[in-house]
């Protein structure tokens, strides 16, 4: 590849811009209200320090999708069975950490390996198979944004009615289980929603790089803030910026959006880090 | 005076493990404003008592009261609960007003939009256990003692009457556990609370402590600290020579048998 085929996969279609960005303005939709879920989400993942449990189900996620390929029916209700299986089986087994993540490893190659058989059993559009690892979603028909959209505000909307009792659980379950906190529940009912979270950003950033909404802007969110309100807001902020930017800079070219997102996340992080550090330095200076 | 209402009533309570019994026919009322410390080696059922009490832990017998209501359901808030003090991440993303704050909203569903007076109610709180010089400092960055002041002060949220403290001093040092135990002292006796406070080591609230509850040997024995901490006594409970020795003002024990490392367990005499 040479220059100009790499500037015309960068920046091919920055003369129609206005058209395409018309044509893609549902997928920055999407893709904006994954990112503020993804944040907010990725706060209780990293507190709960559930980063692998999240590869996991999305691996699990995609076995789901790439069966419903196969078999002919919907692939986001395909994603979000294997999601909530896995989701299910990780909350139900891995109650202690420790057992969660042997859990976790023996789950994860098995929903990877599952996924690839039926994506190789498949014959279809060949453009559908790759997009549920690496993702695509300026691909996805409009119907399935529709649902994606549809999950996703579900998802934000129980978060925010388990938010305090979720992050007393998360920071502190004896004391909260001491408070009548119901963990159980709590418990379940995160993993319930983080597996729908999964399944909505495999289809939109692929099962592989969906730590990079998930547990990314969170991290770098907790670099720079220890409030119980400016963590969360940074992190969804963090996390629309992914999005919405990794979207609105891939359609200038030809390149697919996920690389874009992982990027523009995990610059946001080094930033963060850096910028944590440097302030840390200074309080220990004082 | 009318008899207040016991804060705390066990009744007939036994617990055991497979086949081996812990204890069994425990019988403790506690008096408002009293405070009962429970001893014992490790294993024997000190930490499951508490949890009984909470309700997160079923006994193999007996029923238990707390503030006039019969425990059913798991967790309680109007019992005050301090755990053990373990040391929080760095990163942990909490303040200690924070901290603090689970006690006062950690527990409520719905939108997570503060009533009015929680704030007041944290700064107070924070006010309470000496902690609002560092209120909104990482908790990560505070010391272990630091760290168990807020803890208290979560405890304390809502006025408890009953306050269950499961070895709240385990690794502070002595200036920091002399903190703990008196802001645990002023709240029993400012609000007439009852204490029931699980620990290894007697000392640090030998002046506070009213009666001892001392588990062991699949047995127990209840009663006040000269009662209690007495050679005969405590040789009888655990079935093998155990002796209280006196040294200056103090009273050591020795020869306790117990599973971990620091077989002694140091006590005082009363009166």
């Amino acid at each position: 590849m040479n220059g100009d085929a790499i500037g015309n996969a960068l920046f091919g279609g920055i003369s129609q811009y206005g058209a395409i960005l018309a044509l893609v303005q549902n997928s920055v939709w999407a893709g904006a209200l994954l990112g503020l879920v993804g944040g907010l989400i990725g706060v209780f993942v990293m507190q709960r320090d559930m980063a692998f449990a999240v590869h996991g189900i999305s691996e699990l996620s995609f076995a789901g999708a790439a069966a419903a390929l196969l078999f002919g029916f919907d692939i986001v209700t395909g994603s979000i069975i294997g999601s909530l299986i896995a989701a299910g089986l990780i909350g139900w087994l891995g109650v202690r950490a420790r057992d969660r993540n042997s859990i976790i490893g023996v789950l994860m190659p098995f929903g990877l390996g599952l996924g690839i058989l039926f994506l190789s059993l498949y014959n279809g559009r060949s453009a559908n198979r790759f997009s549920l690892l690496t993702g695509q979603i300026v691909s996805v028909q409009s119907a399935q944004l529709t649902a994606l959209a549809v999950i996703s505000t579900v998802v934000l909307v129980a978060l925010l009615l388990m938010w305090r009792p979720l992050r007393f659980d998360s920071l502190d379950p004896q004391s909260a289980a001491a408070r009548g906190v119901p963990s159980t529940w709590v418990s379940f009912g995160f993993m319930l929603l983080l597996g729908l979270v999964v399944a909505v950003a495999v289809h939109i950033i692929g099962a592989l790089l969906v730590l990079a909404l998930l547990v990314t802007p969170a991290a770098a969110a907790m670099r720079v803030a220890t409030g119980p309100l400016a963590v969360p807001v940074l992190a969804a902020a963090f996390g629309v910026a992914s999005a919405v930017g990794g979207i609105l800079l891939a359609v200038m070219g030809t390149l697919p959006v996920s690389p874009y997102i992982t990027t523009i996340s995990f610059l946001i992080y080094l930033v963060c880090r850096i910028v944590g550090a440097a302030r840390e330095r200074q309080t220990r200076a004082l | 005076m009318t008899p207040a209402p016991s804060p705390l009533r066990i009744s007939g309570a036994a617990l055991r493990r497979g086949t081996r019994e812990l204890w069994s026919g425990l019988d403790l009322e506690l008096a408002p404003g009293e405070l009962v410390a429970v001893l014992g080696p490790s294993g024997s059922g000190k930490t499951t008592l508490l949890r009984a009490i909470l309700g997160l832990e079923r006994l193999s017998e007996g029923s238990v009261t707390a503030l006039g209501r019969r425990v059913t359901r798991p967790g309680n808030r109007r019992v005050g609960y301090i755990p053990q003090q373990r040391p929080l991440p760095r990163e942990t993303s909490l303040r200690a007003r924070d901290l603090v704050g689970l006690g006062v909203d950690g527990h409520r569903f719905g939108l997570p939009i503060p009533r009015r007076g929680d704030r007041a109610r944290i700064d107070a709180l924070l006010g309470e256990v000496g902690a609002a010089a560092f209120a909104d400092r990482p908790v990560g960055l505070l010391s272990g003692g630091e760290q168990q002041r807020l803890r208290v002060g979560q405890a304390l949220a809502d006025d408890p009457k009953l306050l269950l403290c499961d070895e709240p001093l385990t690794s502070l040092d002595l200036a920091n556990q002399q903190a703990i135990v008196s802001l645990i002292d002023r709240h029993r006796r400012e609000k007439d609370a009852a204490v029931l406070f699980v620990t290894h080591d007697i000392n640090p609230v030998l002046d506070s402590v009213d009666r001892i509850l001392y588990l062991a040997g699949g047995r127990f024995t209840l009663g006040r600290p000269a009662d209690v901490l007495d050679s005969a006594v405590l040789s009888e409970l655990y079935g093998a020579p155990v002796y209280v020795l006196r040294a200056g003002d103090r009273l050591v024990v020795v020869g306790a048998p117990d599973a971990e490392a620091s077989p002694h367990h140091h006590g005082e005499e009363h009166g």
